[in-house]
């Protein structure tokens, strides 16, 4: 029986870990879809954000009770996977509780306080299923919210917050049960009688257990050990088809994020090349644009994949910003504080950053089952995301200000408009005439250049 | 005006003639050289400058749009070429140091003119007056008209968010002992007046509401008298809002350049 426990979650082991090994490398490849962009620059800036931001928390600080609820769900999420070392080695070992004897004296003080954090992550799960539907925060409502209307987004919330609560409760019901199994100094749980005490949450559930016979208590010992160790496998693996997968990306994320001024555009060394040539201007750099509107390479041939002004597309963005969709949770801090959104246009950047992962997700998996050459005629701008919404961004940057996690939807936003001014040469009317004014009379009105300077004359009146 | 003075304005090329240089750049911009509500604050500015003695110089007819709404609609093509031009006009006249009142035009010179060419210290006209108040140039004059008044200041994105510039402004307006009263909204949560990103060039998508209006009923809410703004677009689109809730006889929208002009009696 004990070996076929330790076979059987020898197994399991490896079958989460080939699956999480799988879904790792999916995720690679999407985010490698994009355009390379270096971030090499500055690690120690970059390391100190990371510390500041993604550690820290440091954004989530703006609502104080919010951060302190999230912040128990990390630090427990964190804190109570150390435990999950011990477990694997008892799992595979058939040990039980291996390292207690060993550290004895700190031992129940280590349990103590992750049945503390374990309490702590149910009740902050329960607090934010709350505000999912009983006070319902507004930016978590499909109601409000265009894109939390299909199915999956708040199932997957829901999931989560359900799923851990499930978790702590099998957590903190093996402790309690194993206390009883240890009191009555049944088999191996009795060796550790008056080495390991009872638990500060666990023994409030013992009441719950003293009532069965030593037989079913084992097995719900034996139940709760496994659902809990198995929940967490199957939760690993979870995590990378989820919005949670912030909690890995969150720190890639931000340490690759942006360190410009948030008003600062990315440059287009291609378009400067042709500027610098149309002007007459020895070209500092940038790759020379083909006939056919291609990119080459420095040595002037075509490169392998043909380069497009701006974004129609996944692959036509920069591995962050696809990265950025992958680490979007969807909280929607950034819709809630979009001046284009809060007055009812169509443009969400939750939405956007959605829209981009649905999107790489769709092409790596449709580049899996059918090769790289693969084209499903559809693309980010048209099928997924709309020139109403991306027409409709004052590019405030109040969106990028407002995530937790460094990621900047306005890139995205900007890329796809230059996509469709450039490529498609379809933009609103009046921007066309703006157009036309900026070039032809040096403003974006229609008055003459030569007037430019009479306001001179009004100094002194 | 109750001064006799005569306030100047040297261009670029008068100044170069004379075999002259000046110590800084006045970039003016296309609203404050066409826009006529806007033509007031440069005036204003140029009132100041002149008043405290500041060697400076204009480009004039030689300036133009440094492209900023066409980045943002997405025309890069076009921003380049207004960008290249006037680098090659701004390095023709060796210049070093640039102030303008417009936070576009501020953030695009400031963060975008590098990548093609063009290297300057770069400031905005909330800076620059801190600055002369700082250093005592300006003085806050007896009989201030703004004691006990009401002001409140709206952030605009290009200097607040973009550039992190949240104090300037706020110190300049300090400085007239008015009573600085905040919105709900400020400084990195500022809420947008609905101009930038080229939004100014068309009309709003379909919506509820419009951001101007949004955000002059927050400006509105806070009771203040005056709302001060240092951005050519949030002028109008504040201006506007004011207007849509039937307050503009009561509450006005000044630039903190006008405030200052004002308090110095120019």
């Amino acid at each position: 029986m004990q070996v076929l426990q330790q076979v059987l979650f020898a197994a399991a082991l490896a079958v989460a870990a080939f699956i999480i090994t799988k879904r790792v490398k999916y995720i690679a490849q999407a985010i490698n879809l994009g355009r390379p962009e270096d971030r090499s620059d500055n690690p120690g800036e970059r390391f100190k954000i990371m510390l500041l931001v993604a550690f820290g928390q440091k954004k989530m600080f703006t609502n104080l009770t919010v951060a302190l609820m999230h912040l128990v769900i990390y630090v427990g999420f964190v804190i109570i996977n150390v435990e999950i070392v011990e477990i694997i080695l008892d799992g595979l070992l058939g040990t039980h509780r291996l390292f207690a004897p060993y550290i004895a004296p700190v031992y129940p003080y280590l349990i103590n306080f992750f049945e503390i954090l374990a309490f702590g992550v149910l009740a902050v799960c329960v607090v934010f299923l709350s505000r999912r539907y009983l006070t319902r925060v507004n930016r978590l409502q499909a109601a409000t919210n265009e894109e939390l209307r299909p199915r999956w987004p708040l199932l997957d919330a829901t999931l989560i917050l359900v799923f851990e609560i499930v978790l702590m409760i099998a957590f903190l019901s093996w402790n309690a049960s194993d206390s009883v199994l240890r009191d009555r100094g049944v088999g191996h749980y009795g060796e550790l009688k008056g080495v390991v005490p009872d638990f500060l949450i666990s023994q409030y559930l013992k009441p719950l257990f003293t009532g069965l016979s030593d037989g079913t208590l084992v097995g719900v010992e034996r139940a709760t050990w496994w659902f809990h160790i198995l929940g967490i496998l199957f939760f690993a693996g979870y995590v990378t088809y989820s919005k949670h997968l912030h909690i890995g990306l969150a720190f890639p994320n931000v340490y690759f994020s942006d360190l410009v001024p948030k008003g600062e555009m990315k440059n287009m060394p291609s378009i400067t090349r042709e500027v610098q040539l149309a002007l007459g201007i020895e070209p500092t750099g940038g790759e020379p644009i083909l006939a056919d509107g291609s990119q080459a390479n420095e040595n002037g041939t075509p490169p392998s994949d043909i380069g497009r002004f701006g974004a129609k597309d996944v692959p036509d963005l920069s591995w962050v910003d696809i990265m950025g969709a992958l680490s979007c949770t969807q909280c929607g801090r950034c819709t809630a504080a979009c001046p284009a959104n809060m007055t009812g246009k169509k443009l969400s950047p939750r939405k956007i950053m959605m829209d981009t992962r649905w999107r790489a997700e769709e092409i790596t998996t449709n580049r899996q089952k059918h090769g790289n050459d693969y084209d499903d005629g559809k693309s980010l701008l048209g099928d997924y995301t709309t020139v109403e919404e991306i027409n409709a961004c004052t590019t405030c940057q109040a969106c990028v200000n407002a995530c937790p996690v460094n990621i900047n939807p306005l890139n995205i936003i900007l890329q796809m408009r230059r996509f469709k001014v450039m490529e498609d040469a379809q933009a609103p009317a009046s921007w066309n005439a703006m157009f036309s004014n900026v070039e032809n009379n040096m403003a974006p009105w229609k008055f003459s250049p030569s007037d430019r300077f009479n306001w001179a004359e009004q100094v002194n009146d | 005006m109750t001064t006799e003075k005569t306030y100047s304005v040297p261009t670029m090329a008068d100044m170069m003639a004379n075999g002259d240089t000046p110590d800084i750049l006045f970039w003016v911009g296309c609203a404050g050289s066409f826009d006529d509500r806007y033509k007031r604050v440069t005036i204003a500015f140029v009132r100041i400058l002149n008043h405290v003695g500041i060697k400076f110089a204009v480009l004039g007819p030689e300036e133009a749009c440094t492209g900023d709404p066409a980045r943002r609609a997405g025309n890069e093509f076009l921003f380049q070429m207004q960008a290249m031009a006037n680098i090659q006009v701004l390095n023709g006249y060796n210049v070093k140091k640039i102030v303008t009142a417009c936070p576009h035009c501020f953030n695009t010179l400031k963060n975008e003119y590098p990548d093609l060419g063009g290297q300057y210290e770069v400031i905005h006209h909330s800076q620059f007056l801190q600055q002369l108040i700082n250093e005592g140039r300006v003085k806050p004059q007896d009989g201030q008209p703004f004691k006990g008044r009401k002001i409140t200041y709206h952030d605009s994105c290009y200097l607040g968010r973009a550039n992190k510039i949240y104090e300037a402004p706020r110190d300049v307006l300090e400085s007239l002992d008015a009573d600085l009263v905040e919105m709900k909204r400020v400084k990195a949560n500022g809420l947008c007046c609905g101009a930038g990103g080229a939004q100014y060039f068309k009309e709003p998508e379909p919506g509820k509401k419009d951001v101007n209006v949004e955000r002059a009923q927050e400006a509105l809410a806070t009771g203040a008298d005056t709302i001060a703004v240092a951005c050519p677009f949030c002028m109008t689109m504040m201006s506007d809002g004011v207007k849509n809730q039937n307050r503009e006889d009561t509450v006005k929208v000044y630039d903190i350049s006008e405030l200052i002009a004002q308090g110095q009696g120019l």
